[in-house]
């Protein structure tokens, strides 16, 4: 095979103007399809990590149907922190994650004393959402404090809303919310600095601290579970009672079966309590029932919240109160399916009362239109993949096809003196192979080249209300290795019907031939 | 010992509907180590008997066997290794590869046929380009080289993988006289020197006086029944 090899390199050679043309070809091919996957990749990359590295994360997690209502930024389907603990504690074990902030999102009238409008806020961490989201400390156009991103009492205006109140840093604002038992409070803020507005969701929202979020939405601190508490050293469990302890049982997040989760304290009760829920998310309070005596009160009867915020502050996960989404920051974004999959599958038992998890967890395209560009950029590469295919496979199909029309005699010699067709075969397929190896390596240095000399050269681009966005093409190693190894076999299958069409030659016929 | 032997050979192409005779039943024997001429005009059937000799053309009847190998039973991968093994060609035109050398040229059976080993094809080649009197022309390309030196670079390439047998169509048919007879006078010297029988075919009577054994075609049919007539 090496020494076909070598007399295939040896034809290529000879035939010169020919070789040159068709490995022109494939280089030009080549080198067009890295550079589009170099710029449109890059671009691709820069657009995400605006998203994703400054409002979204990349992933998200929110409690069963928050997601399908998001728009209205609901405050009762927020997530409790009884199914937070569990969450929580996956997501500090989780290897792929660098860092994750809880938010509590709101709608809000903003007012400035004279005039009023709506607002969408984001009650953060602002430890935590810097540490997930680090390019949203770049939004803040005015005030210049990043740390903290927000202090308790203040807000960060999102522009547009600053421009058309005509509120500066420094200005007193009040803000007003309806929590989700309709109740309305409201709060004044300082304006800490006015946020850009970027393309995209959450482009357009104001920033407060969480505790002020969970202030204005009257939203208090919930004890968890005595086993949870007991779990981690913070409360000891009394010796298994003689009888069930039916409040606890109520509070388990385990309670499978709903019919059998009735009070057996009040079981001769004229009415009959509610069944309870196996889904810790169905269990709003019923004021009505509490009212009747049929349900316990509040949680923090059981009298552990103080061992509760203790739990929640030494995991250094701020209150023990409720949560609209978590954001998560991955180490490395190409390993989004899997720590997906993976935190899917381990917070899985938290399950609703039609056996679904409580959780929802998203990967960033699905709250940012752009992820439609990006696919649509892939699409575009795919295609560009295939007019290269194309250009190859008839480049090559045509040049080794006058190859073999051109050499017939010398097809017919060959045969003649006792070469196989399969020997034939192997030769014009090495042609092929040559061919398409030669112009693939030349297309990489080049395209290697180009994309080194843009680099030089400061590339700048405009996107949505964002400028002067510096474009930084780059190859992926694997691009170049997939690309490059697609042209060199399509080179070999362009030259398999010429090659085959040789080896098949009648070798009188192929004497005869003039 | 016969090296080819022929009974009741025939040979039919078909064109269109009609059913051309070439080869219309002949019988003749080669014997080792001859120097045979086939000789003939045009569309007598010289080039079709060689190509059945050759066994680049199956015969439509009768039997051909060479070197004891019945032809019409070979398939075309065994036809192959059979000329590649046993067989040498010299064309016409020369047929030499125009990209190739003549070094490369004689070397590419070795290389392409029977996988010899580059130092004993170094040897074997530059000892059959000095046999052939082309040494000098060793990295010259055919279109460098003068009609009878491509001539010999054919005859050398035909011996390069020791056939018993070398089958020459017209291989004078495109040189000067003096170059025909330098050719045919290396063949027979070769044939001496390796032992390897020569079949060639012309329609030159002088050339014709040169064989050994000389068989006279017309029509598809040998004059002398089979029999050479011996120089």
């Amino acid at each position: 095979m090496i020494d076909i090899l070598k007399i295939a390199a040896r034809n290529l050679l000879r035939y010169k103007r020919r070789t040159l043309l068709t490995a022109l070809l494939i280089t030009v091919g080549l080198v067009a399809v890295l550079l589009f996957i170099a710029v449109a990749g890059s671009f691709k990359s820069m657009m995400v990590a605006q998203f994703t590295d400054s409002m979204v994360g990349h992933l998200q997690v929110h409690r069963r149907g928050y997601v399908g209502a998001m728009e209205s930024l609901p405050v009762d389907r927020n997530m409790r922190p009884r199914m937070l603990v569990k969450l929580y504690e996956t997501l500090d074990a989780a290897d792929g994650i660098e860092a994750w902030s809880p938010r509590v999102k709101l709608m809000a009238m903003f007012s400035n004393f004279a005039n009023t409008t709506s607002i969408r806020l984001n009650g953060i961490d602002p430890q935590r959402e810097l540490a997930t989201v680090p390019l949203v400390a770049n939004r803040v156009l005015e005030g210049g404090q990043l740390t903290p991103l927000v202090e308790r009492g203040k807000i960060q205006v999102p522009e547009l809303i600053a421009k058309g109140m005509k509120v500066s840093v420094g200005d007193t604002v009040v803000l007003v919310a309806t929590n989700k038992k309709g109740s309305v409070n409201g709060m004044t803020f300082l304006v800490q600095g006015i946020l850009e507005s970027i393309s995209g969701p959450g482009g357009r929202d104001g920033y407060i601290h969480i505790d002020d979020a969970r202030k204005l939405l009257r939203i208090d601190d919930e004890e968890v579970e005595a086993e949870v508490l007991a779990r981690h050293g913070y409360v000891t469990l009394a010796p298994e009672p003689a009888e069930p302890d039916a409040l606890k049982r109520r509070d388990s997040l385990k309670a499978s079966d709903p019919l059998k989760a009735e009070d057996p304290l009040r079981s001769d009760d004229p009415v009959k309590p509610a069944p309870r829920s196996s889904d810790p998310a169905d269990e709003e309070l019923d004021l009505d029932a509490m009212l009747a005596g049929i349900v316990p009160g509040p949680p923090e009867r059981a009298g552990h919240l103080s061992e509760t915020r203790a739990l929640f502050t030494d995991r250094g996960w701020g209150s023990p109160a409720e949560v609209s989404e978590i954001a998560i920051r991955l180490k490395r974004p190409e390993t989004q399916e899997t720590v997906l999959a993976a935190l899917e599958s381990q917070v899985a038992d938290l399950k609703n009362r039609r056996g679904l998890s409580i959780f929802q967890l998203h990967p960033w395209e699905r709250f940012v239109p752009f992820s439609k560009i990006a696919k649509m950029i892939d699409m575009m590469t795919l295609f560009i993949r295939i007019i290269l295919i194309s250009v190859v496979l008839i480049s090559i199909m045509n040049v080794l096809v006058m190859a073999v029309y051109e050499r017939i005699r010398e097809i017919g010699t060959m045969s003649a003196i006792g070469t196989q067709p399969g020997a034939v075969l192997a030769l014009f397929l090495s042609e092929g192979f040559l061919l398409g190896l030669v112009g693939t390596l030349v297309g990489i240095v080049i395209s290697l080249g180009a994309v080194w000399v843009l680099n030089s050269v400061t590339l700048t681009f405009s996107f949505g209300r964002q400028e002067n966005l510096v474009l930084v093409p780059t190859i992926a190693a694997g691009d170049v290795v997939t690309t490059a190894l697609l042209t060199i076999l399509v080179a070999v299958f362009a030259s398999l019907q010429p090659a085959w069409k040789a080896s098949r030659m009648d070798p009188i016929t192929a004497l005869r031939h003039v | 010992m016969n090296l080819v032997r022929a009974e009741g050979l025939r040979k039919d192409y078909q064109v269109g509907e009609t059913v051309v005779p070439a080869i219309r039943g002949v019988d003749f024997a080669i014997a080792s180590g001859s120097f045979v001429c086939f000789v003939g005009p045009s569309g007598s059937g010289k080039t079709t008997l060689l190509n059945m000799i050759g066994c680049l053309d199956r015969p439509s009847g009768g039997r051909l066997s060479v070197l004891d190998t019945q032809v019409e039973q070979l398939d075309r991968r065994r036809a192959a290794a059979f000329r590649g093994e046993h067989i040498g060609f010299v064309f016409q035109d020369f047929n030499l590869i125009p990209v190739l050398t003549a070094y490369e040229n004689v070397e590419y059976p070795l290389i392409m046929v029977q996988k010899w080993s580059a130092p004993a094809r170094r040897e074997r080649v530059r000892s059959l380009l000095a046999a052939a009197g082309i040494a000098e022309q060793a990295d010259k390309r055919p279109d460098q080289l003068s009609g009878g030196q491509k001539q010999r670079v054919a005859v050398a390439r035909a011996l390069v993988t020791n056939p018993k047998l070398v089958l020459a169509d017209e291989p004078t048919a495109n040189l000067d006289h003096e170059t025909a007879y330098r050719i045919i006078d290396l063949m027979r010297r070769l044939r001496d020197e390796f032992g390897t029988s020569f079949v060639f075919s012309t329609h030159d009577p002088k050339i014709m006086g040169e064989a050994e054994v000389t068989f006279e075609l017309e029509d598809g049919r040998l004059h002398q029944g089979g029999e050479g007539v011996a120089a």
